[in-house]
């Protein structure tokens, strides 16, 4: 059994800070949430919301058991295409002040520099879904760059192109950040304990918009922190083995 | 619908041949990656449907590829896919990078006879200025500027499946990977390892026939226990992690490949797989 966990740990200040971008009342509503395999954090903080009781459906990609996919991955694709999934999550390599995300490479096309492992459903999915959440936790001037090497998704689109969202916010080790469409543009929200303004402008490379006073990141409350610790992690153990021993020292049943 | 050894399955991919795969968490046949390894295929074009894992940085490092074309390589908790990064760096295969929507609405035109189809999103990305094949047109249905990009119907000559049984008729069962079936569709030969080959005919079960491939598109199929292995397969067996992960690292460097493939591929752990 894992020893006692006194300290609010990063991975669950994440979670928390996710599950309240997702519970945002000024957002498009979150009925039907799909998260991918490399995703723990994010898929902590919906099984999160889940387990406050708000009502979502999630599509976990990867489940084994129960997968909610009879058509895999093209049946997400179609679903989203629908209208029917709500909110993504990206990452990227890279990720540009406009909200571009590179998951091709740096350097020469296709990534001569660093090859980093492809687009996946990204230039789609960043389109089609009426809100992403952008979530990275290496906040580093070599991830968050003035300009991306290679757009896999653009941040924005000219008018005429049909799109039904874009980013929504950033989430990184150190901060929030909110992302306007209208100007293209992110504005810092908060940063986590340890960090200030002067810290998160050293790491990033991109400039942003900041308020004269930046609050911190609240910490999830106790409510929350008992929820991941038992009823989200028990969720995860199946699909994120790694993520839960490691962050909560829960091995997963035989 | 003919059943045969791996070995044969593996001679009747030919060099050159454009061979689609399904990912690692849709029934990939490792055991017939490892058989084209061991037959020495040339100037393979691999089609990852729609992202590419294990086997084929595999075939990459084992010289059998010239060309990938995919949205994503990767062994998914193990990392970065070591020798598809290797082969990049040293422009020994030629990537067509893509997003994964759009492989499968390649692929659903090709299943449907139609020359295209169209797919939302895509415009912006710098995906799109790589991809000569694919246009960006007017919605010939809208009275209102509307640009949509149009991609062509793609036909592989051959796909490769892991699936869990086939029966007397030669129709495989995939249970809930029915994307299969539009690979299986699209693709000019469909060959499958199974775990197992059983009596009857599975479209006689309705318990069965959705998730089963008629025999109608199965060129071939070849008995190969653990077929998947290291990937998972449905409820039979799961992933196995610290197999890829013991990849990963040995894949690191050329000559940690070369004494892995020697070990996996061509030594005693394969002479089990081909049993």
């Amino acid at each position: 059994m894992s020893a006692p966990l006194a300290d609010v740990q990063p991975e669950e200040r994440l979670a928390a800070a996710l599950a309240r971008l997702i519970l945002d009342p000024a957002a498009p509503p979150a009925r039907h949430i799909a998260v991918g395999a490399a995703s723990p954090i994010p898929a902590a903080a919906c099984w999160l919301v889940s387990k406050l009781d708000r009502p979502v459906r999630l599509s976990l990609l990867h489940k084994r058991s129960g997968n909610p996919f009879t058509e895999g991955t093209r049946e997400l694709f179609d679903l989203t295409g629908q209208g029917r999934i709500d909110l993504f999550f990206l990452g990227g390599g890279q990720i540009d002040g406009q909200a571009n995300i590179n998951l091709i490479g740096t350097g020469e096309w296709p990534g001569q520099g660093v090859r980093f492992p492809g687009s996946f459903g990204s230039a789609f999915m960043y389109f089609m879904t009426p809100r992403t959440i952008l979530f990275r936790e290496e906040h580093s001037p070599r991830v968050l760059v003035p300009r991306v090497d290679h757009v896999s998704a653009p941040g924005v689109s000219p008018p005429e192109v049909f799109r039904r969202g874009t980013a929504q916010a950033l989430v990184t080790g150190r901060c929030v950040f909110r992302f306007d469409p209208a100007r293209a543009r992110f504005t810092l929200e908060s940063t986590h304990p340890g960090e200030n303004l002067a810290t998160i402008r050293a790491e990033t490379g991109f400039d942003f918009d900041a308020p004269a006073e930046v609050p911190v990141t609240p910490d999830p409350s106790p409510e929350e922190l008992a929820l991941l610790r038992g009823a989200v992690c028990d969720e995860m153990v199946e699909t994120y083995p790694e993520f839960c021993a490691r962050v909560w020292g829960r091995a997963a049943a035989a | 619908m003919t059943q045969m050894s791996l070995e044969a399955l593996a001679a009747a991919v030919p060099d050159g041949a454009l061979l689609a795969l399904p990912p690692d968490n849709s029934l990939p046949s490792v055991a017939l990656a490892k058989a084209l390894v061991r037959r020495g295929a040339k100037g393979l074009r691999l089609l990852g449907v729609p992202v590419s894992g294990f086997a084929t940085d595999l075939l990459i490092g084992s010289g059998c590829v010239e060309e990938v074309q995919t949205s994503a390589v990767s062994l998914g908790e193990a990392g970065f896919a070591p020798r598809f990064s290797a082969a990049v760096k040293a422009g020994a295969i030629t990537l067509r990078d893509a997003t994964c929507p759009a492989i499968h609405t390649m692929l659903q035109a090709a299943e449907k006879g139609v020359p295209f189809m169209p797919l939302r999103g895509v415009i912006g990305s710098d995906i799109l200025a790589h991809r000569p094949d694919w246009r960006v047109v007017q919605n010939p249905l809208s009275e209102r500027p509307d640009p949509i990009l149009i991609l062509p119907a793609l036909h592989p000559d051959v796909a490769a499946i892991h699936a869990v049984m086939a029966d007397a008729q030669g129709n495989v069962w995939v249970g809930r990977r029915r994307e299969c079936a539009t690979l299986a569709h699209a693709s000019r030969k469909l060959l499958v390892t199974v775990e197992r080959v059983v009596r009857g005919n599975f479209l006689e079960d309705e318990r069965l026939a959705p998730g089963t491939i008629s025999a109608t598109y199965v060129e071939a199929y070849a008995v190969a226990e653990r077929g998947a292995h290291p990937v998972a397969l449905l409820d039979e067996y799961g992933f196995d992690a610290a197999y890829v992960a013991a990849y990963a690292r040995a894949a690191r460097t050329e000559e940690g490949f070369r004494a892995w493939v020697e070990e996996h591929v061509f030594g005693r752990a394969a002479q089990v797989a081909a049993e």
